[in-house]
């Protein structure tokens, strides 16, 4: 039984697939059960029944979200499927896997998408410092062109599809679908009002899924070996596999596919390795930088949606980073405060204006001239930066670090203030 | 319609090259609109002449019938866009979390030292630009930088030796 429907032709010690080889282990086996007469309802509903949650961040059901999209004689007739693979989530490394270890894996899951919601142009929207990535990602689609996968009359199915890479120019905020869709239309790329919603206006007004890299990558596995089997990956609530990353001072840092419901502590010291000697774990975030900081004491959680959820944290994109007892911790907040700030599209105020302010107070804690009136203006900008406040999340993703790290690390802030330098540094 | 000219400097407009102007042709091809291409064609002009200055800026406007605005707002909102000129290689160099926690500012120290230039700053010979960039999406091998296309991993101050004597040794 396949165990590992992500990573199972993925050795990095070699090149990708290329596509014969890939169909020989499975490969496009789904597309050819759409030739054989599998309707785009019928992948909607395996889909559905499979229970897969987005793996961009939200975790929102795959599913559900394809069923937004207007269907029938009615709705308009062209659509886009679009997959964001914009990665650049701090401390996120697991779609570059993915695209450079299995690209046919990602144009499978497409060709999958774009037919269940009838869409005849699918992009990928690749983030343009993934220069490897988009090599094997030409070379696949050109390979699947050739053998009839892409383009006119797919398999004899009437259905086409046509492709397009999509290569950016590096900005955090194009992860966020709605900007997205702004900068494949060759706008700056700031988030767009919603509702409508992408599902029914997006891409040039038209109907649009956006989806994430490692959520495409599901759809094959899910289609080929069935939802019974797709049930089984997991004993949990949730299901399938997950990639899951660990960076910081562990013995060996790297990407695993595991069973959702794996526990931190077997993903930290299995995978892992542990920490490395000398060095203990003081915290970490969950699911890339702009999570809430989880502690020791929750290592023996199992790593699905709602777990993580109820101790105020977000699985998101699975791919941990590790906070060691020898790096301190205000620095690591005001490392992502930089980036936060740097990151900010500039549309909307509170975001614009309110993290360069906050990131220039971690400054003034770095060069031990932080105040109490600054941890007091730290704190109020959780509040105004918060959910509800701003025009997209990138802001209340940014007060995930900030408003864990105040209350987990109130004495190394108030350390730094007492000492007027940081303790960390010899 | 689009502008040709900067009225207040007199910058014009230069002349795309065929080889531009053929890459620019290709990706219309691929969306529904020339708006949608507005990014494309500046990467395309960008790879060509290294840089985009004013004079390409104006000739991609007036070839796409694109306001100059809208276009330098899409220039300067992207990262790799860069509308001053760089060195022969752009060092982009993460210094998001993952590598900060491995070390990155010691390395940033050591380039420094080593090229005589920070970030923002090109050497005098104009062989390198030295920029910091968001989290390179490699955290398993922090601490990490690209030279131009190419991705270096695990970086100590011995290895960043070797990688900048490597591309001073090319032509």
């Amino acid at each position: 039984m396949v165990t590992k429907p992500l990573t199972k032709n993925i050795d990095m010690s070699r090149p990708p697939l290329d596509i014969n080889a890939y169909e020989a282990n499975d490969g496009y086996q789904s597309i050819k059960a759409i030739a054989a007469g599998l309707s785009p309802g019928d992948v909607l509903q395996v889909v559905k029944d499979s229970g897969l949650k987005g793996r961009g961040g939200a975790g929102f059901p795959t599913g559900l979200k394809w069923s937004f999209v207007p269907q029938g004689d009615n709705a308009p007739k062209q659509k886009y499927f679009v997959v964001n693979a914009d990665e650049m989530e701090p401390g996120t490394f697991k779609d570059r896997l993915l695209m450079e270890g299995d690209p046919h894996l990602l144009l499978e899951g497409m060709i999958l998408g774009s037919y269940t919601i009838q869409a005849s142009v699918a992009y990928i929207f690749l983030r343009g410092e993934y220069k490897a990535s988009e090599n094997t990602l030409r070379q696949a689609i050109s390979e699947a062109y050739d053998k009839g996968y892409l383009g006119k009359n797919i398999l004899n199915t009437g259905f086409d599809l046509d492709i397009i890479l999509h290569t950016s120019a590096g900005r955090y905020i194009c992860g966020e679908e709605t900007a997205l869709l702004n900068a494949l239309e060759g706008k700056r790329a700031n988030p767009r009002a919603k509702p409508p919603f992408p599902q029914v206006s997006g891409l040039w007004g038209k109907p649009t899924i956006v989806n994430n890299v490692e959520t495409v990558c599901n759809l094959p596995g899910i289609l080929t070996y069935g939802v019974d089997w797709y049930h089984g990956l997991t004993e949990g609530i949730d299901h399938g596999t997950k990639l899951f990353g660990i960076s910081g001072r562990v013995k060996t840092p790297g990407c695993w596919e595991l069973p959702l419901g794996v526990t931190i502590r077997e993903v930290i010291e299995k995978y892992g390795g542990g920490m490395r000697e000398g060095y203990g774990l003081r915290a970490f975030l969950p699911g890339g930088g702009s999570t809430d900081f989880m502690l020791p004491e929750h290592l023996d959680l199992p790593f699905d949606y709602d777990e993580i959820a109820k101790v105020g944290s977000r699985l998101a994109t699975g791919t941990m980073i590790l906070l060691d007892d020898k790096t301190c911790p205000v620095g690591m907040i005001g490392n992502l405060m930089k980036f936060f700030a740097h990151e900010s599209c500039g549309f909307c105020t509170p975001c614009r204006d309110g993290l360069p302010w906050v990131d220039e107070i971690f400054n003034e804690f770095e060069s031990g001239r932080g105040s109490e009136k600054d941890l007091q203006i730290l704190h109020e900008h959780v509040d105004y930066l918060g959910p509800g406040r701003t025009f997209c999340a990138l802001a209340p993703g940014a007060t995930a670090p900030l408003g864990s790290g105040l209350r987990i690390f109130a004495e190394d802030f108030h350390r730094h203030i007492k000492e007027k330098r940081c303790p960390y540094k010899h | 319609m689009s502008e040709n000219l900067i009225a207040t400097t007199a910058i014009k407009a230069r002349q795309l090259s065929e080889e531009e102007i053929k890459e620019i042709e290709h990706e219309l091809e691929l969306y529904p609109d020339k708006q949608a291409v507005g990014l494309e064609a500046l990467k395309i002009v960008q790879k060509h002449q290294g840089w985009v200055s004013d004079e390409s800026l104006l000739a991609i406007s007036k070839y796409l019938d694109l306001p100059v605005a809208d276009l330098e707002s899409v220039a300067t909102f992207f990262n790799l866009v860069y509308r001053q000129p760089v060195g022969k290689n752009v060092i982009l160099f993460c210094n998001s979390v993952s590598c900060w926690i491995m070390g990155c500012d010691e390395m940033r120290t050591h380039i420094n030292d080593k090229l005589g230039v920070d970030f923002g700053g090109t050497t005098e010979d104009g062989r390198f630009t030295f920029l910091p960039v968001p989290c390179l999406g490699d955290c398993d091998r922090a601490p990490v930088m690209m030279v131009g296309d190419d991705l270096h991993r695990n970086l100590t101050p011995e290895k960043i030796n070797q990688i900048i004597s490597d591309y001073q040794g090319k032509a």
